[in-house]
């Protein structure tokens, strides 16, 4: 309870801080204050915009993330399990995760134009290859006393992996598609502000229309918005497998 | 088929080895790990390997396993080549090897679910038997990370006994206990090889632990491993450790061993 209140003081000061910083700044375009971009989400919650641009943020990301996931996740079983595999597919993964997936935009545009597509496109670019080395790392991992003791009780082949490998590798396969999950945010929000896609108004195009306008109310409004999103699928997607993890493995 | 079906025992196995040779490859070059094993064992019969780290007698184990494939002899239970791993033949490691994904009855009922013709009632009343049987009754929903070492290996050996093995293979399956839960296990294992009929190998570097366990004892020397004596153990069970007849049985097998090892100096690897 100490604690709660120690940290809602913090929030309360930095609100503080905010206002007293945008009361002080020379241009309310510098720094917005923060009832401005209350009256801002205020305003964009009644007439709709808000909703929409989330909807189709949202469709997005969760479309594209689990597109992502379904290549990623046997694919990074293929890498654990075949040199070949891991000799090229691994390989691969390795070097197009050090890339912002960003970078694919002017592809993708050539591509698949100004459509969902390229949208779906620049977010598996970001989430697959952070799965598949989640998971063939997860799956390597496994102590092979796991394959033998499961063996000698008469497990194999498709038991083996379903019962076996793949909750022995979870731990792995939980963080790496967190992981993914927080590069298919952030692409998909640097794409949004790169390129406006008729098909769909997202959060980034929302946050970029608020920087053409000057309104820096909307941009902050957005940020918000984009933050609060990102916390509530932490909690949502992976505050579950996490909590069962630490109650059952005893891992922190 | 009924739970007392389920729970009958089936009868234990007879195991025979002979001229069985495994060589590893090495970066060093080759190791010569059991040379011209010969043993037979009888159904019900419980077996202790001794010997010192390096002489084979775990590796001889995971060939009855099947969980070491690669070997030339002929390894038999019940007259038949042991080719794969199978839930007639459980292994107990050193290293709990629980599933730590599962709580304690869920690592208790893998082996069974993959057994067939059980309904789930009676897969749960087996499960509850051995759990009971190995001193864990109320502990089914426990974590395996929240039980101390001895309770995990009493989970091992729950796990190892409950799909109805006919051999239950002891790989130094108490050598990381301390020594007082180790001497309460001597008890459980006895009682439970005496109510349940296995056939039973056990490894282990303590000779008297395997005076104390054994029917027999085969001593094994280190590179190239080979049996190089056996000792019957006639003492009247159950066997209490600390009893003075067994420490004078182990005292015996003891000697024999230091003779066994000081003959064989390679023992310590040269450098090469």
């Amino acid at each position: 309870m100490k604690q709660f209140f120690a940290a809602l003081l913090f929030f309360v000061a930095l609100l503080a801080c905010w206002e007293w910083a945008a009361r002080n700044a020379a241009s309310s375009i510098l720094i917005p204050p923060p009832t401005k971009v209350w009256e801002y989400l205020i305003g964009a919650v009644k007439d709709h915009t808000l909703w929409e641009a989330t909807m189709v943020t949202m469709k997005r990301l969760m479309v594209g993330y689990f597109i992502g996931l379904v290549i990623g996740i046997p694919l990074g079983m293929c890498v654990a399990r075949f040199r070949f595999f891991e000799n090229t597919v691994g390989v691969l993964s390795l070097g197009l995760q050090t890339l912002p997936s960003i970078c694919w935009v002017p592809l993708a545009i050539k591509w698949f134009g100004l459509t969902e597509q390229s949208m779906l496109f620049i977010v598996i670019m970001g989430t697959v290859w952070a799965v598949i080395l989640a998971t063939s790392h997860g799956i390597k991992q496994i102590p092979p006393l796991y394959r033998e003791a499961a063996a000698t009780m008469g497990s194999k082949g498709f038991h083996l992996w379903l019962r076996v490998l793949a909750p022995a590798s979870l731990p792995h396969i939980v963080s790496g598609t967190k992981q993914g999950w927080a590069f298919a945010w952030r692409s998909l929000m640097a794409a949004e502000m790169c390129v406006a896609i008729l098909t769909g108004y997202g959060l980034g195009h929302l946050l970029d229309s608020g920087r053409n306008l000057a309104a820096m109310d909307q941009v902050v409004g957005v940020m918000l918005i984009i933050i609060f999103i990102g916390f509530a699928a932490d909690k949502i997607l992976f505050s579950p497998w996490e909590r069962f993890l630490r109650r059952r493995w005893g891992l922190t | 088929m009924s739970l007392d079906s389920a729970l009958a025992t089936p009868p234990p196995a007879k195991i025979r080895l002979a001229g069985v040779n495994k060589t590893f490859t090495t970066e060093r070059g080759m190791v010569h790990a059991l040379q011209d094993i010969n043993l037979e064992v009888s159904d019900g019969e419980f077996v202790c390997f001794v010997g010192p780290s390096g002489c084979g007698k775990s590796t001889l184990l995971r060939i009855v396993a099947a969980l070491e494939r690669k070997f030339t002899g002929i390894a038999e239970v019940n007259g038949e080549m042991i080719i794969e791993p199978n839930r007639d033949r459980t292994v107990m490691f050193q290293e709990h090897a629980l599933f730590p994904w599962l709580d304690v009855l869920g690592n208790v009922m893998f082996g069974l679910k993959l057994k067939p013709g059980l309904s789930k009632s009676e897969r749960l009343g087996v499960a509850h038997y051995y759990l009971k049987l190995v001193g864990l009754e109320g502990f089914e929903r426990a974590n395996i990370h929240e039980l101390s070492g001895g309770m995990k290996q009493r989970v091992a050996l729950a796990r190892s006994l409950a799909p109805n093995p006919r051999v239950l293979l002891m790989d130094e399956p108490f050598a990381a206990l301390d020594a007082m839960t180790r001497e309460q296990l001597y008890g459980d294992l006895q009682r439970i090889h005496a109510a349940r009929k296995k056939t039973i190998l056990f490894v282990t570097h303590n000779v008297r632990e395997a005076v104390c366990l054994g029917d027999r004892v085969m001593i094994f020397s280190p590179r190239p491993g080979r049996i190089r004596g056996e000792f019957t153990i006639d003492l009247p069970r159950p066997r209490d450790f600390n009893d003075v007849a067994l420490a004078q049985h182990a005292s015996a097998i003891t000697t024999k061993l230091k003779a066994i090892l000081a003959e064989s100096p390679e023992t310590v690897p040269t450098a090469a």
